[in-house]
């Protein structure tokens, strides 16, 4: 069984990119669980997000406290929250950003991966610089970075899953998995 | 069709593939996007039914009462503090024998207020006279509702359909949804022997003397009463075209258990992942889940613990004064046949607190350290 955390903001779409990666998966046959961690989370508040994955029916229905790999939707989260609590050694942290990810000072007992998600989304006209929508494009390096589903599976995922911009988003995915 | 969806949604589907034909329901909160899926549904014609908005829960059920009352197939869903405002309707749905499959979203009663789980707010609705299942996955909310709604056509009774509010509500995971003819094929349109239309016309829900009340009662219990060998009849005819069986209790590894944990809802999902890794440690262990509420499976909960040698109820619900609510029921379908077998009782992931299965280890520790149980409650995770 894989378990991962998504860091986001709340109205980033955090959670619709699990549910976009929770449909990939499921596209190839594998069990998975998806779900927000719920409160009363305003727009620019840290949310969170879950997601198992594994290939037998998936009965563990409590939070996850221990992931083995985490995703950092917003990179200004770094300097808020402690993104590695409950992380596995060894684990990848998947970061948004377009630095360096040796910049970010992460413990060395975890791999790091800088994905420049913003500037995919941008590029393509997702949202504005200033609030651009990143999780089609933060969706599809994950898919690549941890070998979860196939491009054909995740772009249909990302289809079926955004309300609007089909092709932008993409398009997005698509230039993230490959880059990825 | 594999298709990933929350738990509202598999209640959505239920009811679409269900071919209910009236839907009623109050919009706002606790309303969540079971009826937000089903009034789309209703718009896009996908599903053939009539969609009505009404200003409170408790017009919902009134609504759906005519409408069953009419001859159709009536579906709603609520949860928590709108589940309580239908009380009294919940009477009038049973007492008129109007077969309405509701789903409820088990959350916590405010005040404080509370958008998580626990099952206080379907439990107070005990005695009304509504069939309760409660489910564990997604999948099953869906096989739910649609064998929901032949059981109580069969028996004139309504049913609720439970899940846990979030941990199922909110949550994906993958949902085999049924085709279409084939659910046809298991679940024919309601036909009531008597319904309300102007071509024949009869009163409904009239005074009714002592001469009279008391009979209605006697049927409605006696009714009742056959629900436990309809469920399983039912689960197996579906089980056979569909390839999976709902029944009453489901049973895992409690054939030759020591310990037997007594669960339901999701938290005996979780209990699943427990037993596994104490099996592997040479404990013996089994979880009971009990799926359908009431009526009480007082037969096959104690056939099943009866060889145990100690049982643990986990209850996320409280009645207070008195204990957990399944732990009673337990206790009383071993009162009279098994004295001697110890039952502890245990409260647990009261207003949405996390059940993980380390829970389950702690109740298991408790459980080793007596030879018998003691009436007190005890609660798990509690900040004393």
């Amino acid at each position: 069984m894989i378990e991962i955390r998504f860091h986001g903001r709340g109205g980033q779409g955090t959670v619709v990119a699990s549910k976009i990666l929770a449909d990939a998966i499921a596209k190839e046959g594998n069990y998975v669980q998806a779900y927000p961690e719920f409160g009363v989370e305003r727009r620019g508040a840290p949310v969170f997000a879950f997601i198992r994955i594994d290939d037998k029916p998936i009965y563990d229905k409590s939070r996850i406290y221990k992931p083995d790999h985490v995703v950092v939707v917003d990179p200004t989260l770094v300097d808020v929250i402690d993104v590695t609590e409950g992380l596995k050694e060894g684990g990848m942290i998947i970061v948004n950003t377009d630095k360096n990810p040796e910049e970010l000072k992460f413990p060395d007992k975890y791999k790091v991966v800088g994905v420049n998600a913003t500037g995919i989304a941008v590029k393509h006209k997702l949202g504005t610089l200033a609030a651009p929508i990143v999780n089609t494009s933060v969706v599809g390096a994950v898919v690549k970075i941890l070998n979860l589903a196939n491009i054909k599976s995740l772009l249909e995922a990302v289809r079926e899953n955004v309300p609007m911009k089909h092709e932008e988003n993409t398009a997005a995915a698509k230039e993230a998995y490959e880059k990825a | 069709m594999k298709k990933v969806m929350m738990g509202n949604h598999a209640l959505s589907f239920g009811g679409m593939l269900g071919r209910a034909q009236v839907i009623a329901a109050y919009p706002i909160t606790p309303q969540t996007q079971v009826v937000e899926l089903l009034s789309e549904m209703c718009a896009d014609k996908t599903l053939d039914a009539t969609f009505i908005k009404v200003e409170s829960e408790h017009s919902a059920m009134a609504a759906s009462i005519g409408a069953s009352l009419a001859g159709a197939r009536t579906f709603t869903a609520t949860s928590a503090q709108g589940l309580a405002l239908m009380h009294e309707l919940l009477h009038w749905a049973s007492g008129g024998r109007n077969p309405v499959v509701m789903g409820n979203i088990n959350r916590a009663m405010a005040p404080g207020w509370s958008i998580w789980s626990d099952q206080n707010d379907s439990l107070s609705q005990r005695d009304t006279g509504w069939i309760q299942f409660y489910c564990s996955n997604n999948q099953e909310v869906l096989d739910t509702v649609i064998q929901a709604f032949k059981v109580s056509e069969k028996l004139m009774i309504p049913s609720m359909v439970i899940l846990d509010a979030f941990t199922l509500s909110h949550t994906y995971e993958v949902v085999d949804l049924p085709d279409q003819k084939k659910v046809d094929e298991f679940l024919p349109p309601f036909r009531p022997e008597i319904k309300l239309t102007p071509d024949d016309p009869h009163a409904f829900g009239g005074l009714t003397s002592p001469e009279h009340y008391f009979e209605l009662r006697y049927k409605l219990q006696k009714d009742m009463e056959k629900a436990p060998a309809l469920i399983e009849k039912t689960g197996k005819e579906y089980e056979k075209m569909f390839g999976r069986y709902l029944g009453q209790v489901e049973e895992y590894r409690c054939d030759d258990a020591d310990f037997i944990f007594i669960t339901s809802g999701t938290v005996g999902s979780t209990a699943r992942v427990a037993i596994d890794e104490l099996r592997e440690e040479g404990v013996k262990v089994g979880n009971l889940r009990i799926k359908v509420f009431r009526p009480f499976p007082f037969e096959k909960v104690r056939n099943i613990i009866k060889k145990a040698k100690k049982v643990a109820v986990v209850d996320r619900n409280i009645s207070y004064g008195h204990h957990g609510i399944f732990y009673q029921e337990v206790k009383s379908a071993m009162f009279g046949h098994h004295n001697s077998l110890p039952i502890f009782g245990f409260i647990a992931g009261l207003g949405g607190r996390d059940v993980t299965p380390s829970t389950f280890r702690e109740i298991l520790g408790h459980v080793q350290k007596k030879d018998k149980s003691e009436e007190e409650i005890i609660w798990i995770g509690v900040k004393k």
